[in-house]
């Protein structure tokens, strides 16, 4: 393996001992890359000097895959980009279609979207807090945390037969009414969710090691959050206080209270903190939701065939990794033109180089699993 | 502008006359359903006059080619010439802080190819606004890893995918694929099935990745 990192900036300031560089590649089966990414790092000992992604090793084509299905058939594969969190993959593009058409998905449908789409917020933070403390070492939250996801993937199972590539979502509404008890279903779990995150504080919000692993490790300012695109919860824990729901709302999101939590200094434990409130805010919208669920249709008028007027549209959504957006451009026929998605794993891992610089080696492991990436996405 | 007026209109269009490299190409669409006669599209997109494109008028004259509006986003049609300029305006002066998008369209029978796709959002004002630089094959635009460093990537994947070269682009390289990997597969061009089948038979000691 050539070093063939060229960075002038960190060559001057690297060498302490006057030591040789080395190059570790770490990846792309190791445990805690979340799947297949290789990192080429760049060390001065044990001190991480640059780190270099390279990606790519899951890319499907989905994009060019879309320019040959129809609007409808297309659907389906998005949820196979982020496979933790694919009812916000559908829950996007079905938005961008129903704009590229001019039509809008009923209230009911909306609503039933939204509780659907923040369950999968907390399902998909529980994925996160599970790996990532385990990168770290502490074992325990994995088996927590997997357990209330249980809960959420059993509701997705009676909604809609699947439990991880969902496809819950269909153009123009909902396919499936939901089912009896699906407000019950629901809240039992917000209930009894209340009680298991304070499991985890107590497991780790105030634990040394914890902290001592993630204060102040990865930290990125506001302005380099916004400079390099990231976005989701590292842009929040670096103090600004910027969520899709709030700036842009869709789907249901106007009609219902919650707070943005922000951090301070952008490090590893402020994003813990950032989405650990942000799975209590997603649990107090579900509560909202389901208290009132309108009355009506779930599916609107889109007709069979859907043939969007040429033309283009650019819809984004908050996922729960960030900015998940979707550019379609439609040419009047039946299968789109062009369709561009903005994965939010693939711009917040461009990151990773400057958080990593001058960390420890372990430290790489805890800043992978701080940026929540899904390698199906960032690869796609 | 020649937009989406010269584009290929049928679906079947973005098939190519197989190359030579790729394999017996079967028509994937071929179960779509018959579509009804087509409607009258409605008159798409209309022009924007607004205080922003304006200003941006004011300011760059000709390099901004068009200023429209498709349902009710703005975008501006801009000369690839004034691309950096336009970019450094739009983040300084307009508060664009945030490239939320860089991509490309392929639109293979227009003289000017391919168009670039900046899709910018605005913090203080949010607001979004999409700028659509037509470039010809070969053409070098300049690079907005400068501007803004997240780029960096995107333009990567862009020249991946549609194998536009940026100009002063600091580690211009294939992101996606592998790196000597022949073809860029988001052309139109570029048939689905096909692919590298020397990379694969060299790499994977197989016949075919399908």
């Amino acid at each position: 393996m050539g070093n063939t990192l060229r960075d002038d900036a960190t060559q001057n300031n690297s060498t302490l001992l006057g030591a040789d560089e080395l190059v570790v590649n770490m990846g792309p089966q190791h445990p805690s890359t979340h799947g297949v990414l290789r990192v080429k790092l760049k060390l001065d000992g044990e001190r991480v000097r640059g780190a270099e992604c390279v990606i790519g090793y899951l890319h499907r084509g989905v994009e060019k895959i879309a320019e040959h299905r129809t609007y409808q058939q297309f659907a389906p594969y998005v949820d196979r980009m982020d496979y933790v969190a694919a009812v916000s993959n559908g829950l996007g593009y079905c938005e961008a279609v129903e704009k590229l058409l001019n039509a809008e998905a009923p209230p009911r449908a909306r609503v039933i979207r939204t509780i659907l789409t923040e369950l999968q917020r907390i399902a998909s933070h529980l994925v996160w807090l599970g790996t990532h403390a385990l990168d770290i070492g502490a074992l325990t939250p994995l088996f927590y945390c997997f357990r209330e996801r249980e809960e959420i993937l059993k509701i997705f199972e009676k909604y809609c037969g699947a439990r991880l590539t969902t496809h819950a979502f269909r153009i123009g509404g909902l396919q499936y009414e939901a089912y009896d008890g699906f407000e019950k279903d629901v809240e039992r779990f917000c209930k009894d969710f209340e009680r298991r995150i304070q499991d985890y504080v107590d497991l780790l919000t105030g634990n040394s090691i914890w902290i001592g692993r993630t204060r102040n490790v990865g930290v990125l300012s506001a302005a380099e959050c916004i400079a390099l695109g990231a976005s989701g919860p590292l842009l929040r824990a670096s103090g600004v206080k910027w969520d899709l729901r709030k700036a842009q709302p869709y789907a249901a999101y106007d009609q219902y209270q919650f707070e943005i939590p922000v951090g301070a200094n952008g490090d590893t434990y402020d994003r813990y903190m950032v989405r650990m409130e942000e799975m209590r805010q997603s649990r107090l919208i579900c509560l909202q939701a389901i208290e009132r669920i309108p009355e009506g249709p779930i599916l609107g008028k889109v007709g069979k065939v859907l043939k969007p007027a040429a033309g283009e549209i650019y819809h984004s959504i908050e996922a729960p990794k960030g900015i998940l957006g979707y550019y379609i451009v439609s040419d009047g026929t039946t299968q789109p033109y062009r369709v561009r998605i903005r994965p939010p794993s693939f711009v917040n891992l461009q990151a990773l180089d400057k958080m990593v610089r001058g960390h420890l080696v372990a430290d790489v492991v805890a800043i992978i699993g701080t940026l929540d990436i899904v390698l199906g996405e960032v690869d796609r | 502008m020649p937009d989406e007026s010269k584009a290929p209109q049928s679906p079947e269009g973005s098939k190519p006359e197989a190359p030579g490299a790729s394999p017996a190409p079967t028509a994937p669409g071929a179960a779509k359903p018959a579509p009804p006669p087509p409607k009258a599209p409605p008159p798409l997109p209309i022009p924007l006059n607004n205080d922003l494109s304006a200003r941006y008028r004011e300011r760059f004259g000709a390099a901004i080619l068009d200023a429209l509006e498709d349902r009710r986003q703005p975008y501006l049609v801009i000369d690839s010439l004034q691309l950096s300029d336009i970019a450094r305006y739009s983040r300084d002066e307009e508060k664009f802080d945030l490239l939320e998008d860089f991509t490309a369209v392929d639109w293979p029978r227009r003289e000017k190819r391919f168009d670039l796709i900046a899709i910018l959002y605005s913090f203080p004002h949010n607001t979004r606004l999409r700028l659509k630089i037509p470039v010809t094959e070969g053409e070098r635009p300049a690079s907005l890893t400068e501007i803004w460093p997240t780029a960096n990537w995107l333009e990567r994947e862009i020249f991946d995918m549609f194998g536009i070269v940026f100009a002063g682009h600091p580690d211009l390289k294939r992101i996606l694929l592998p790196d000597e990997w022949q073809g860029h597969p988001l052309r139109k061009d570029y048939d689905i099935l096909r692919q590298d089948t020397a990379w694969v038979r060299e790499n994977l000691g197989i016949e075919s990745g399908q």
